[in-house]
């Protein structure tokens, strides 16, 4: 019988859990973005004439494949993160591509049409300098690799090693660029700062030293920072000293001849380090004669090397940006200039004359929102009369990739500060114009009866028409087929649906570039983009003003802040529009600590911020007179702390009327033993429905649901597998009371925690047994409240029941987070990132530290799951079915609407938007209501019944005549 | 708990026993005999030893044996001001003891006529009654090595403490390691509900519940607990032939219910679209 009753009980829990995405249903209320991140090398796919390829080799360790006529990533690999899957060069030959990866640990090839590796080989060790392909005969066969102490060749058919040399007195020279000219020799180019060059050149074959020069050249530090080969093996030096160009014949030992650069006719600006721009299309053919030299911010001049004199074609001021460019035999160059502040213009100019080349000027306008072009990608193009056609790829200092053709129309761009998301929120969309209108009508102050009767008349029209309106909408979409009905999301028919399932996502991007972005469709409604962003800036978002409180505009305030100074600046603006607010935020001279958004609002209804410095003094935004009477009356009840890790130092301070802060708690967790690793509340748009539990008897377990509480994780300082562990503290906020301490022995971190109602669950490495576990603490009041009308801190004296129970999960985990809904009463999932790209939505009912170990009536009655050490990982249960999200860093959830529904972002490399279910839809008709069908039934028994009414009565009539 | 009592309490024994050798001047042919003897006394005074910790359950290492681990002192100070800046003063003297389960008593003094009014005063403008005890490292030896620099604070309202007739609750909180991290002082009730406290003597003592508190260890999976019930279940399936039925001639019944159930709803709709649900 028990085993029938365990049978029924798990075909319950089957039914209750099996949960997934139907095949139709794919893409309907997700979508997913991926992204490459910020592009570090990039080159055009040449050896097809019409291939749509652009080939991208990006910052975050990814290499990848855009289509160039949509912007859309063809193929994508994703390395590992940090120095080991590094991207150190990218060379581009026919339908390889060529990559050095990790500091020259690796040496891989691609083919770029599928995006297979062709092959892989381990280098030697020693630090990467520089790669390039190495060519004889017009055929290029060869890849060199240079390191810091050998140079290396590879064929490019296999990646074999053809030979390795090390190189001579690299104690002491700094060798850094390696070239080769196509003659059968690879010259390696080293310097002695601040002395004298080291040429040395190898032979193809054998690699045999065939010569070694030494040249003085006591100006010169960095060879790839101011060289360039141009020409027939001619090194050519651009010194800021002296003003002047070097040139170096590799074929001949001879001196450097110098020319000043004004014998050219040429000028430096001041403190500008020149550099030289040289360009080879052809790896097996020397470079091409002709070259750039960047005088100056916006400064460029065209040379030549004309039988060993260098001859001046064109001047090239304003300009910001040039690129050489090839296509068959003609080699271009493209030079940005700025037309006006929103717009530069391109022009292509014949490299061997320096002449513009005709109908060839393109438009590039700039967003105001957005940030400098910084690199140009020509993709030149022989057109069907012979003449020189091109696309030109513009990145700009924001990360963005823009696409253009001629005459500037912009075929894509690619936000790729989207791959760094750092935090995010989601906010309300406003109501539409009419519900506004009926919403003001409220606000106002009422102005006599009859006028009142008119305006709630005008508005109720104004309603009716809006309804018509959106009915008519709907039959004539409902006619068309379904792929065709577009509801392009701009940024001006921006309204809240009916069941707020649609949000704005604001995205705070490590780039100090911010976006807006509709829920539903992934469309970036705006874009805003701030400059002088520290590089190892913390960013902090928080909104002040919901889209509520109409006529103000819902109001976002972004704390930047300096992690090295403590130097913090506010960033005030609408979340619905992008646009700055009109508010000055106050000037932060002092570092800040802490910052707390208060329940508080100003008379605009504006939440109150409070920052705190390091003088521990308080400063209020917005800081109205309102909000300091406010403030002052509220001071007593007025609690924050700081946490120090460094110091192991929590601390706890209250606010006096005079908004300074008395220290009145400490704890000092000594960092000789641990540290703290992290420290987390709870969240303070959380509902909690449901006071307590119900037991098996019937009585009450009721929930401990303090507000104030934190969970501080600590990690110990020794490592060792036997005495590592990892450390629990939860503590009163407010009264700075340790309610709970707990350590996990033999544990490591990186401990990924979520805290919510009244339980915490954490996830650790376990040393002993070598795997991740799950570990759960709830905590209870017990069967009687000590006050259930309100709580307070300072008020609880019994310490809460603490229950925890630990679990085997059979997967490391990348991020951890918690399904949110409006009231709290749909049952909660843990949403858990997981390294492979996937979303495991985890139901609560698994993490609960009351499942027995031995099923008895009492646990059945409370729909327990018997206790089992494992945790199943169900593919069923995966939120983003093949939809991965690489390397995932956070996940946010927000309420929507409708109890049973929350939205989830999951942000990494990859965007993923979708909804989830956790008791599944119980107040709402399925989108697949069949409306057609019911309603028809309904019509019909209707009509039935009119008919049968009516024949019932001829029936009855007829007998009445009989 | 009780070996190590013993360990760390047979240390100076040992020392004792060594020095009472060393200054032993005895004949050559006597030493072998004495040796035995002396090893013997040694075995003894051991035995001694390790009962005398048994009996006292290794908690309460003898004040006579050695003096060093009677535990040691440290100052519970408190303050309430009227204007809320905290000036610390004694109250009364926490006594520590270290070792597997340390152990806490605090002996304090009455509040005085004039602390008694402030304290009233205090609670009357709800300002803060604050505690105080010196960071310390219990599991040190030399004293030196157990105070350490800075204090750890609490408080609680003043009101609350009037209220409840100082009856509070003291807590400190250790680390793994023995570090003291934490006091939390509560009072019982806890709320302030603005009765007066008429009586003085109320406020006389202080009914003071004092506890010291280490981390608890959390649970690991409990494995060996469900593996052993996964074969007492396998054991017991073994014993009992009838349920080694085959799936069908058990849940027949079921699954013939079932289909009915299938058929009668698939018979009266129709399947209309894919019908589905996602949560």
């Amino acid at each position: 019988m028990a085993k029938l009753i365990l049978l029924h009980f798990i075909l319950a829990l089957l039914c209750f859990f099996a949960d997934a995405v139907f095949e139709d249903q794919v893409g309907k209320f997700d979508w997913r973005q991926q992204y490459v991140g910020k592009v570090r090398f990039a080159h055009f796919d040449m050896h097809v004439q019409s291939s749509k390829k652009v080939l991208v080799a990006t910052e975050k360790n990814v290499f990848a494949s855009l289509n160039t006529r949509t912007g859309e990533v063809y193929w994508r690999h994703v390395d590992k993160t940090g120095p080991e899957g590094n991207i150190d060069a990218l060379l581009m030959h026919g339908q390889d591509a060529v990559l050095v990866v990790g500091n020259g640990r690796l040496l891989r090839s691609w083919d770029i049409n599928i995006g297979g590796l062709n092959w892989e080989i381990v280098l030697d060790s020693g630090s990467f300098q520089s790669a390039c392909f190495v060519g004889q005969q017009d055929s290029v066969k060869y890849v060199a690799v240079l390191k810091k102490s050998a140079v290396s060749l590879h064929y490019l058919s296999n990646g074999h090693q053809k030979w390795v040399e090390n190189l001579p007195e690299s104690e002491t020279v700094q060798y850094q660029a390696v070239y080769s000219g196509g003659n059968g020799e690879v010259y390696t180019l080293g310097v002695v700062p601040h002395s004298h060059i080291t040429i040395v050149a190898y032979s193809v074959e054998d690699g045999e030293i065939i010569k070694q020069i030494s040249v003085d050249a006591p100006w010169l530090s960095n060879i790839q920072a101011s060289c360039a080969v141009v020409g027939q093996g001619m090194l050519i030096c651009a010194d800021p000293a002296t003003v002047s160009l070097y040139m170096l014949d590799l074929n001949v030992q001879s001196q450097m001849t110098q020319i000043p650069l004004q014998s050219l006719g040429l000028e430096v600006s001041p403190g500008f380090q020149p550099t030289v721009v040289s360009t080879q299309p052809n790896p097996a053919r020397p470079p091409h004669s002709e070259f750039f030299v960047q005088l100056g911010p916006d400064h460029y001049q065209l040379l030549q090397l004309n039988n060993g004199q260098i001859v001046a074609l064109r001047d090239f001021k304003p300009a910001m940006l040039v690129s050489f460019a090839t296509t068959g035999e003609k080699t271009v160059a493209a030079v940005m200039a700025p037309k006006n502040k929103t717009a530069c213009s391109l022009n292509l100019f014949s490299a061997e004359s320096g002449r513009r080349l005709l109908d060839t000027t393109l438009i590039f306008n700039m967003d105001p929102n957005g940030g400098k072009p910084e690199k140009l990608y020509v993709q030149a193009f022989l057109k069907k009369d012979d003449s020189v056609g091109y696309r030109v790829m513009v990145q700009t200092e924001d990360h963005t990739l823009t696409f253009i053709q001629q005459p500037g129309r912009v075929m894509w761009t690619r936000e790729e500060a989207l791959s760094d998301v750092v935090t995010m929120e989601m906010v309300d969309l406003p109501l539409t114009g009419t519900q506004a209108e009926l919403e003001g009508e409220f606000g106002k102050k009422a102005d006599g009866l009859l006028s009142m009767v008119l305006k709630r008349l005008s508005s109720q029209l104004i309603l009716l028409q809006a309804w018509i309106a959106h009915l008519w909408k709907l039959f004539y979409d409902a006619r068309k087929p379904r792929s065709q009905v577009k509801n392009d999301v701009t940024i001006e028919n921006l309204s809240r649906d009916e069941f707020n399932l649609q949000k704005m996502m604001v995205m705070v991007t490590a780039s100090g570039k911010l976006f807006g972005i509709d829920s539903k469709t992934g469309t970036i409604l705006w874009r805003h983009y701030l400059d002088n962003i520290p590089s190892n800036a913390a960013f902090k978002l928080m909104v002040q003003r919901t889209t509520a409180h109409f006529p103000h505009p819902p109001q976002c305030t972004l704390l930047i802040k300096d992690k090295d100074t403590g130097l913090a600046t506010l960033h005030v603006f609408n979340p619905i529009f992008g646009r700055k607010s009109h508010i000055t935020p106050p000037a932060l001279p002092q570092p800040i600590l802490q910052s707390l958004l208060l329940p508080l609002m100003d008379q605009d209804y504006a939440k109150v911020l409070l920052l705190v410095d390091d003088q521990y003094k308080v400063s209020a935004f917005p800081s109205t007179k309102n909000v300091l009477q406010q403030l002052q009356e509220m001071a007593s009840s007025i609690f924050f702390y700081l946490v120090d890790s460094s110091q192991g130092r929590l601390s706890g301070y209250r606010l006096r009327t005079d908004l300074s802060t008395e220290m009145i708690w400490e704890v000092i967790i000594p960092t000789e033993v641990q540290r703290i690793v992290s420290v987390k509340g709870k969240r303070p748009n959380e509902h909690v429905h449901s006071q307590g539990r119900v037991m098996g008897d019937r009585s009450v377990l009721y929930k401990y649901l303090n507000p104030n509480l934190l969970a501080v994780v600590t990690e110990s300082t020794d490592l060792h597998q036997e005495r590592s562990f990892v450390g629990i503290l939860l503590i009163d906020g407010v009264t700075g009371r340790i309610i709970h301490e707990a350590v996990q022995r033999k544990a490591r971190g990186p401990v990924h925690l979520v805290h919510s109602e009244n339980w915490v669950v954490y996830e650790y490495w376990s040393t002993k047994s070598r795997r991740n576990e799950f570990s759960v603490l709830e905590l209870y009041e017990g069967m009687e409240l000590y006050n259930s009308t309100v709580f307070s801190s300072l008020d609880r004296p019994h310490p809460p029941q603490v229950l925890q129970q630990s679990y085997i999960f059979p997967s490391s985990i990348s991020t951890l987070e918690a399904t949110l809904t409006e009231k709290g009463i749909t049952s909660r999932h843990l949403l858990v990132g997981l390294p492979s790209g996937a979303i495991l939505s985890l139901p609560k009912m698994f993490l609960d530290p009351r499942r027995p170990e031995i099923v008895s009536e009492q646990s059945r009655e409370e729909n327990l799951i018997p206790y089992s050490p494992e945790m199943p990982i169900r593919t069923e249960w995966f939120i983003n079915y093949n939809q991965t999200v690489s390397r995932v860093r956070g996940i946010y959830t927000a309420p929507s609407g409708l109890e049973s529904t929350c939205l989830v972002v999951a942000y990494g490399l990859d965007i993923y938007q979708t909804r989830v279910y956790p008791s599944k839809q119980f107040d709402v008709l399925k989108d697949d209501y069949d409306y057609m069908l019911i309603s028809s039934v309904l019509f019909a028994l209707f009509f039935a019944t009119m008919i049968s009414k009516r024949l019932a009565e001829v029936k009855l009539l007829n007998r009445a005549w009989r | 708990m009780e070996t190590t009592g013993s360990a760390n309490v047979s240390v100076p024994c040992w020392v004792m026993f060594f020095r009472s050798r060393a200054p032993v001047l005895i004949p050559v042919r006597m030493s072998c005999l004495l040796s035995f003897k002396l090893s013997v006394f040694s075995t003894v005074l051991l035995l001694l030893c390790t009962r005398f910790v048994c009996c006292n359950n290794g908690r309460r290492v003898g004040d006579a044996l050695d003096a060093e681990f009677s535990g040691f002192s440290v100052p519970l100070e408190h303050s309430f001001e009227v204007d809320d800046v905290a000036k610390f003063r004694v109250r009364g003297a926490l006594v520590l003891k270290a070792g597997r389960e340390p152990s806490v008593s605090l002996s304090q003094n009455q509040l005085s006529e004039e602390d008694r009014t402030k304290l009233k005063e205090v609670a009357a403008v709800d300002g803060l009654y604050r505690i105080r005890v010196p960071r310390v490292f219990l599991q040190a030896d030399r004293q030196t090595e157990r105070q350490m620099e800075g204090y750890l604070t609490a408080f609680v309202r003043a009101c609350a403490m009037v209220e409840s007739h100082l009856s509070d609750v003291i807590a400190l909180h250790t680390d793994v390691s023995g570090y003291l991290i934490g006091v939390s002082i509560v009072t019982f009730p806890g709320a302030c509900r603005g009765t007066e406290v008429e009586d003085e003597v109320d406020l006389e003592v202080f009914n003071t519940t004092l506890s010291i508190m280490a981390p608890v260890n959390a649970p690991g999976p409990e494995t060996a607990l469900f593996l052993e019930r996964m074969e007492q279940e396998l054991e017991r399936k073994g014993k009992n032939p009838q349920e080694q039925k085959s799936f069908f001639a058990k849940y027949w019944y079921l699954i013939l219910g079932g289909a009915i159930f299938l058929m009668a709803t698939s018979s009266a709709q129709p399947p209309a679209g894919g019908d589905r649900e996602q949560s």
